[in-house]
């Protein structure tokens, strides 16, 4: 066995992965197929199904409804990865350049904020956004800075602010991963070269934080398309996102096999958005 | 930092693994062990013996805890709560294969479809001596005539919340589906986040019978609730009573307790039911098919408990609904009975609807909500 | 490296010291902002939590009733021990499987790779709410059951909810694999190659050169899969048997009766108990001695 270990590449690779493919074969793909199987069958009349094949689920979630809801989830997680994107790489940056021992408490520090309770922060944001009694409506025209409170609660600003604001640290978390291990000595090199600040940027630290932006991206995209308890909150419960569609199939509707439907086909749309991503993004990376 | 959250790991790993060694057998007997003497008996026995602790499974701050160390000293039975915050969360758990709870605390339309999907265990009378206690009209709810399922826990009403410092009791529901920008409502008015509840105000308006399932009306109330969108701040089922006390909004759909309670913070939050009328709903208190013989018994003592008349009233001076309870209602006095925020007038309750279950057309009303949603 | 050198290098190439000092003014300026963002609504949760009123919204006085509800409220302590405990063991099974796989995905190329990862990544891609109906069907079809062991530690009761342990580590796994292969990825492999080429052996060569550069990476995922395993509600929700609690699904439950301040003093109780964690381990640290300066951990 140890032998079989040595020689065999493969063979290690496998005994490596093999404790958390069998664990997810079990603990996930198994109840995935059930998820597939149910997204085929009739609806029991309050939950659960009937073992009847009935394939109209995918057909009712092309309906131009669900659709326009979907691009409009694809739209929000878009501008929200762009933003974490945008704020968390500095941020991320910033750390790197800190001494070891500040770093070490500044990645503790960004994870903290998560350890309160995440319906309870987002309560928070509702106390500061409130149009008539929020802290920052209040303030601004206490000061007289406005006359009429600003729209800040119950839009699409409202939600991708909060999404942001969950969803930052785990942007900057891989940036971070990738950026501090970055060999500095290429920096200087570049710039004995008399490489200007962009062009190392660009040229060098970019390039090789890629994978981290990668997973970064991947990261915040994803759960951001699927959410549903910020854009009910934030959202004043005035606009929809997939998330809450298919939330609503399980906790309102009672329609398991059409949430089940719509679950799949954000999972197939995001498996090959992620695939086409991966490839696109890496192979930019990798030709530096 | 990294040394110590490794060694927390670590500890934690140990603990694991010492949990995970003493049961002998694998997953699914663990619960064996516990009452092999109860598993091992005949049917025929009759004798069962009551389970020394239940699980009930419940709205949050439905309860004074207090009772539970009451009952617990009454009858030695630990009681513990398992809270959820929709039937519609409770039922899709339950349906979903969820065990282990002795007691839930459906709303009156969930009691009916528990009912009809053969979720729930008929309640032994017997055990039960204190049914007597119950007010005529509940005795007979539309849903489970006779209580063979379920005994009534509290009951309230779905109507509109409003601040009295600000404006005049909205006595119409045209208030909120005919908006108009010059009214110190508009744009600070909140609706349920619910499908069911917020249609039912729309039909209601309409003069329909709020569980229709002509799809006719049901467009046409779409189109009702699509119209007082622009004259709304939110859906919400959570905080709109709060809403109301800040100050925030000015007015709200709601149920009754709820504005209640915003009284303590904000004295000018009242409540009204419009002259269309409005939901009525009671919440119940039932035994899940899943429970074993022995937690249906000491879920039984724990109802009759719970219809004592000093606990029934322990209980609505807790959350402020009205209790369905007269031997109860005898003991809260007349100033709780005689607030009509708790028990709307005769004329007011004859104009009272409940929800009832629509099957199949569950997924319509969804879908009609998802279109206001989406407008 | 220390900004100083960092700076350093940089004035030997480019004659420019004040743009960069101004530069570096700025990005630190920018990163006190972002940390100030991230604690914002933990600030106001704090400040609320000694609010003399039912309400989270409108300042009424100070009081401390709201921590001695919470206390006395034994079923919110139990809810807290929970969420520690699920977050700690689920944390730790899946920051070994996680890493281990992300070391066999990013270290070698095999047949069914793609397979693998598209298992490992789904995961992250399905709806929470999906993969909690999925699991709960699961966990009743396959006859594994909800019911938490309960088991006798130190003279108490302890229930173990394998149900919501393991679907904390089916989410978590995938989330600890992402971050390690990310580490992994940019990862300087002569140095591994240069213990093997001293004849260290493959366990040495882990445990010495790997293991710790790859820390970084492994702490920063164990760190994520603690953080989303203590805010999870829906797969908890949905996997935990009778009578377990974790606070999320304690706190969400409470919210349907209105937000009040006591749950913003259980917020801010657990933030303390973060804070004195975070103590703790920098007092154990800095007895600890410079070993890890030189190791240069993440975090």
């Amino acid at each position: 066995m140890q032998e079989l270990l040595r020689r065999n590449p493969a063979a290690r690779a496998w005994a490596l992965i093999m404790p958390s493919l069998v664990f997810l074969l079990v603990f996930f793909v198994a109840p995935l197929f059930i998820v597939l199987i149910y997204s085929f069958l009739t609806r029991g009349k309050y939950g659960g199904v009937v073992w009847q094949f009935n394939p109209e689920n995918f057909q009712r979630a092309l309906d131009p409804l669900y659709f326009s809801t979907f691009l409009r989830s694809i739209y929000i997680a878009v501008v929200t990865t762009l933003i974490c994107l945008v704020l968390g790489y500095p941020l991320a940056y910033w750390i790197t350049t800190r001494p070891p021992g500040q770093r070490n408490l500044l990645m503790l520090a960004l994870m903290i904020p998560f350890w309160t309770n995440f319906l309870i922060r987002t309560y928070a944001w509702l106390t500061l956004l409130r149009t008539n009694t929020g802290l920052i409506n209040v303030s601004l025209m206490s000061l007289g800075v406005i006359k009429k409170p600003l729209p800040l609660f119950a839009n699409d600003f409202a939600i991708i602010l909060g999404l942001v604001y969950g969803w930052l640290p785990v942007m900057v978390l891989p940036i971070y991963a990738a950026l501090e291990r970055l060999d500095k000595s290429l920096i200087e090199a570049a710039q004995d070269l008399y490489a200007t600040n962009r062009h190392v940027f660009l040229r060098v630290i970019w390039p090789l934080s890629l994978p981290g932006v990668v997973a970064g991206s991947m990261l915040v995209f994803i759960p951001a398309i699927g959410s549903f308890v910020t854009p009910a909150i934030l959202g004043g419960g005035k606009s929809l996102m997939i998330g809450n569609i298919i939330s609503n199939q399980f906790l309102a509707a009672h329609d398991w096999p059409f949430g089940s439907a719509l679950s799949t086909l954000m999972m197939l749309v995001m498996l090959l958005g992620t695939l086409i991503y991966f490839r696109s993004a890496l192979r930019e990376g990798g030709g530096v | 930092m990294s040394r110590s959250l490794l060694f927390v790991m670590l500890v934690a790993v140990v603990l694991v693994a010492v949990a995970c060694a003493p049961p002998p057998a694998p997953a699914p007997a663990p619960a064996q062990p516990e009452q092999p003497a109860a598993a091992e008996q005949p049917p025929a026995a009759p004798e069962v013996q009551p389970a020394s602790e239940i699980v009930l499974y419940n709205w949050s701050e439905y309860i004074d805890p207090e009772i539970y160390t009451q009952f617990k000293e009454l009858t030695g039975i630990d009681v513990l709560e398992d809270n959820f915050s929709s039937n519609e969360e409770m039922l899709a758990k339950l349906q979903g294969g969820a065990s282990g709870y002795a007691l839930i605390v459906p709303s009156d339309y969930t009691v009916a479809i528990m009912i009809e999907e053969g979720m729930l265990h008929k309640l032994d009378h017997d055990n039960i001596p204190n049914l007597v206690n119950l007010s005529e009209r509940f005795r007979n709810v539309p849903y489970d005539p006779g209580n063979v399922y379920c005994v009534p826990y509290q009951w309230g009403t779905t109507g509109i919340g409003y601040d009295s410092a600000v404006i005049d009791a909205p006595t119409s529901w045209a208030a909120i589906f005919e908006p108009d920008p010059n009214t110190p409502w508009y744009g600070r008015t909140t609706m349920l986040d619910d499908p069911r509840e917020s249609f039912a105000a729309a039909l209601t308006y309409l003069g329909y019978d709020i569980n229709t399932t002509d799809e006719k009306q049901l467009q046409e109330a779409k189109e009702v609730l699509i119209r007082a969108k622009p004259g709304l701040s939110g859906y919400d089922s959570d905080t709109f009573e709060d809403l109301v006390a800040s100050g925030e909004n000015v007015m709200a759909h709601g149920w009754n307790g709820d504005f209640l309670v915003a009284q303590e913070d904000n004295e000018n939050v009242a409540y009204v039911v419009p002259e269309e009328g409005g939901v009525v709903w009671v919440d119940n208190i039932c035994i899940p098919a899943t429970a074993t013989p022995e937690q249906k018994l000491a879920a039984e003592m724990f109802i009759n408990y719970l219809l004592e008349p000093e606990v029934g009233a322990q209980l609505s001076e807790y959350n402020y609904y009205a209790s369905p309870n007269a031997a109860a209602e005898e003991i809260l006095g007349e100033e709780f009975l005689g607030d009509p925020t708790i028990y709307p007038p005769p004329e007011v309750l004859e104009k009272l609807q409940y929800i009832e279950p629509v099957g199949e057309m569950e997924s319509l009303y969804q879908r009609l909500w998802d279109e206001v949603k989406s407008s | 490296m220390t900004t100083e050198t960092l700076t350093a290098t940089q004035e030997r190439a480019r004659p420019q010291p004040r743009r960069l000092a101004l530069g570096s003014w700025l990005l630190s300026g920018y990163g006190i902002v972002g940390y100030l963002f991230l604690y914002l609504p933990i600030i106001i949760v704090v400040i609320f939590s000694f609010n003399d009123s039912r309400s989270t919204a409108k300042w009424a006085g100070f009081t401390i009733d709201w921590y001695r509800e919470m206390l006395a409220d034994r079923q919110i302590i139990l809810s807290l021990w929970n969420s520690l405990f699920v977050a700690i063991v689920s944390t730790a099974i899946s920051t070994v499987m996680g890493t281990l796989a992300a070391m066999g995905l990013e270290r070698y190329s095999f047949r069914g790779k793609l397979a693998v990862d598209s298992i490992l990544y789904l995961p992250i891609i399905i709806p929470d709410i999906a993969m909690a109906i999925m699991l709960l069907i699961f966990f009743n079809v396959s006859g594994i059951g909800f019911e938490p062991w309960r088991v006798q530690f130190l003279g108490n009761r302890l229930a173990v909810p394998y149900s919501v342990i393991i679907g904390h580590v089916a989410f978590n796994i995938s989330f600890v694999a992402v971050v390690v292969r990310a580490r992994l990825a940019n990862m300087d492999r002569t140095l591994e190659e240069a213990a093997q080429d001293l004849y260290a052996n493959t366990w040495q060569t882990f445990r010495r050169v790997t293991l710790p550069m790859l820390m970084p990476g492994i702490l920063g995922g164990a760190l994520l899969a603690f953080t989303l395993s203590l805010d999870d509600f829906v797969i908890t929700f949905f996997t935990s048997g009778a009578g377990f609690n974790t606070l999320p699904v304690r706190v969400f439950g409470m919210i349907k009766k209105g937000v009040t301040p006591k749950i913003n003093a259980v917020s801010t109780l657990m933030l303390l108990f973060s804070l004195a964690l975070i103590f703790i381990s920098i007092l154990l640290r800095t007895r600890a001695g410079d070993e890890e300066e030189t190791i240069q951990f993440g975090m």
